[in-house]
């Protein structure tokens, strides 16, 4: 399949990704490599297989409910790049 | 013999008799490391002199209170980093992480450290344990310890050299597509990635959650029992850990391997392999038969699907998992930026290095509108097939025994090029991932250019106790697992 940059573009805004012209350029070849290569799974007959998306029969985990300390406030926000002290900092998103 | 020299359960037992301190094992471990760390650069975080000893003084003292701790308590370890340490920063290697310190600990390393291990510190890897070979890490390439020109193989490449190095009696690493075991290959060490859910993933930071597994780095299939033994086990925590026994490993461990059936897929020993390798694996077969194993070669025509399969879902997976680091919650933020997506788009495009993009684009593209079907529900039912393969496989055989990797160690520089080639060497490894099961790799040789070579021993699902089995049954035997690096530098001198 051919891979365009629009196409590019395109998955790089839903990965929230802006890439600079020469990493595009570049990343539309490989990808464009990389998926002729997968269409080598298109040899296989899958016809009638149930897709499977975890390998164990494991069904809903239940337990009781518990209550107990979440995690601290100014433990959890000292790792955020931009802070108050009281909240996570970005910039203004509604008008 | 020297400290340095001895498996961690070899330590342990010296600890536990009193002969050794703990301190004195911390001693030895933090001059090695000193020794080490500008040559090879396993670790991206060594933690301080008084940090070691005063976690060693800890142990001393439970010890001499009488406390029981485990037959591995005193012995020095390190974590991969993307496994969380509290207080410990965590980078998984990547920028976009920063100085991120987990406010709590991974289950395993929770686990380890009641046991009595004494925490040296992180270890380096490729970036969100993305790469084969331990060079996409933000800090810097790891260094092979048998030759430095050449790669550890990775993504747990700090954790393979640091063990065969002899700067830590084990490693914990994580395996999502052959992690563990590749680099265990390529350095001469011991490595298990276990059953799918046999350790908690609490704690491990997330590249594809349904492939991801953590497992043991070591010098001997005992050690890898041992550890396992220590890490395993359900935890409330992950729902997909499993409720399975793995006490009595270690003390299984017999050498009796009367009446084992191993299979050999023949589809793992044709083209592509390096012919040393195939030798060297093929002679692992004979020392199996030896000990009384039943070896067969059988037909596993699958091999061409696994690879295609594997990097589809994980890609998928990774695609989602990232989602997370946006420069908002912890770590870092690009600076420069015009509104919230701006933010987001600026942070995640320096923060992330070019094969970690690389992989969630290839997972945005195989999930998205259009291409769903073709691709990913696709990779979803040649996984089953892989699956149902497996599991024809071990209704005939006990176990069976593939190369880790085509090839020895590569030289720096010489994968990252090419990315498919690069995909292309994790053939033997990734289709366990796929099928949930257990794989060991085991030094079993060394090519002319005296790089160690690996042999990987696949059970089925909860089947520790025969690959262990085996690989110490193997182990019996041969030497090549107490082969290092340094002891070859003084033959040589």
């Amino acid at each position: 399949m051919k891979i365009t940059e629009e196409m590019v573009d395109y998955i790089s805004a839903l990965a929230r990704l802006k890439l600079p012209q020469a990493e595009k350029t570049r990343m539309t070849g490989e990808l464009e490599q990389l998926l002729a290569y997968m269409d080598v799974l298109n040899g296989l007959n899958t016809e009638g297989v149930e897709p499977m998306s975890h390998v164990f029969p494991l069904k809903n985990v239940m337990r009781p409910d518990e209550v107990e300390p979440s995690g601290d406030r100014a433990e959890l926000l000292a790792n955020s790049p931009v802070t108050d002290e009281a909240a996570f900092l970005v910039p203004r998103t509604v008008e | 013999m020297e400290l340095l020299e001895y498996t961690a359960l070899e330590l342990g037992g010296l600890i536990q008799k009193g002969e050794v301190t703990p301190t004195q094992a911390a001693r030895a471990a933090l001059d090695r490391v000193a020794a080490e760390q500008d040559r090879n650069n396993a670790f991206i975080i060594c933690l301080d002199e008084e940090q070691v000893l005063a976690q060693a003084n800890h142990v001393e003292k439970r010890l001499a209170a009488g406390e029981r701790l485990s037959p591995l308590a005193g012995v020095p370890m390190a974590l991969k980093d993307n496994i969380c340490t509290k207080g410990v920063p965590t980078t998984c290697a990547s920028r976009i992480l920063g100085d991120f310190t987990p406010p709590y600990d991974a289950t395993a390393a929770e686990r380890l450290k009641a046991a009595g291990g004494v925490l040296l510190g992180k270890l380096n890897m490729d970036e969100f344990a993305m790469g084969s070979t331990s060079e996409t890490s933000y800090y810097g390439p790891t260094r092979n310890p048998w030759d430095l020109d050449r790669v550890p193989g990775g993504s747990s490449g700090g954790s393979a050299a640091a063990v065969a190095a002899g700067e830590c009696w084990y490693a914990v690493g994580s395996d999502t597509g052959g992690s563990i075991r590749q680099p265990a290959s390529y350095c001469g060490v011991t490595g298990l990635k276990p059953t799918y859910g046999a350790v908690s993933r609490y704690g491990l930071v997330a590249y594809a959650s349904s492939l991801d597994q953590m497992g043991p780095l070591a010098r001997s299939a005992a050690d890898c029992a041992a550890v396992l033994e220590l890490m395993a086990g359900k935890d409330r925590r992950d729902g997909t850990s499993l409720d399975a026994g793995w006490d009595g490993l270690t003390a299984g461990l017999n050498g009796d391997l009367r009446g084992l059936r191993v299979g050999l897929p023949a589809d793992c020993f044709g083209d592509g392999l390096d012919g040393e390798v195939r030798s060297a694996v093929l002679s692992a077969a004979e020392v199996l038969k030896d000990r009384g194993a039943v070896v067969e070669t059988f037909s596993f025509p699958m091999m061409k699907y696994v690879v295609p399969a594997y990097y589809i879902i994980a890609a998928a997976e990774a695609s989602s998992n990232l989602s997370r680091f946006d420069g908002v919650k912890y770590g870092w933020r690009a600076e420069g930026y015009e509104g919230l997506t701006d933010l987001y788009e600026a942070t995640r495009t320096q923060g992330f290095g070019a094969e970690v993009k690389r992989r969630i684009l290839l997972g945005t593209f195989v999930l998205s509108a259009g291409y769903y079907d073709a691709y990913y529900k696709k990779a979803l039912q040649v996984k089953a097939l892989i699956k149902g393969a497996y599991d024809r496989a071990f209704e005939y055989y006990d176990l069976l025994l593939t190369p880790v990797a085509p090839t020895t160690a590569p030289r720096l520089g010489d994968s990252l090029g090419d990315p498919l080639r690069m995909y292309l060497s994790d053939i033997y490894t990734v289709p366990l991932n796929l099928a949930g099961l257990p794989g060991l790799s085991m030094p079993c040789g060394f090519d002319r250019k005296g790089l160690p070579i690996g042999a990987q021993l696949i059970g089925p699902a909860l089947g520790e106790a025969k690959v262990l089995g085996a690989a110490h049954a193997f182990q019996l035997d041969t030497d090549y697992h107490r082969q290092s690096p340094t002891g070859k530098e003084a033959s040589v001198q």
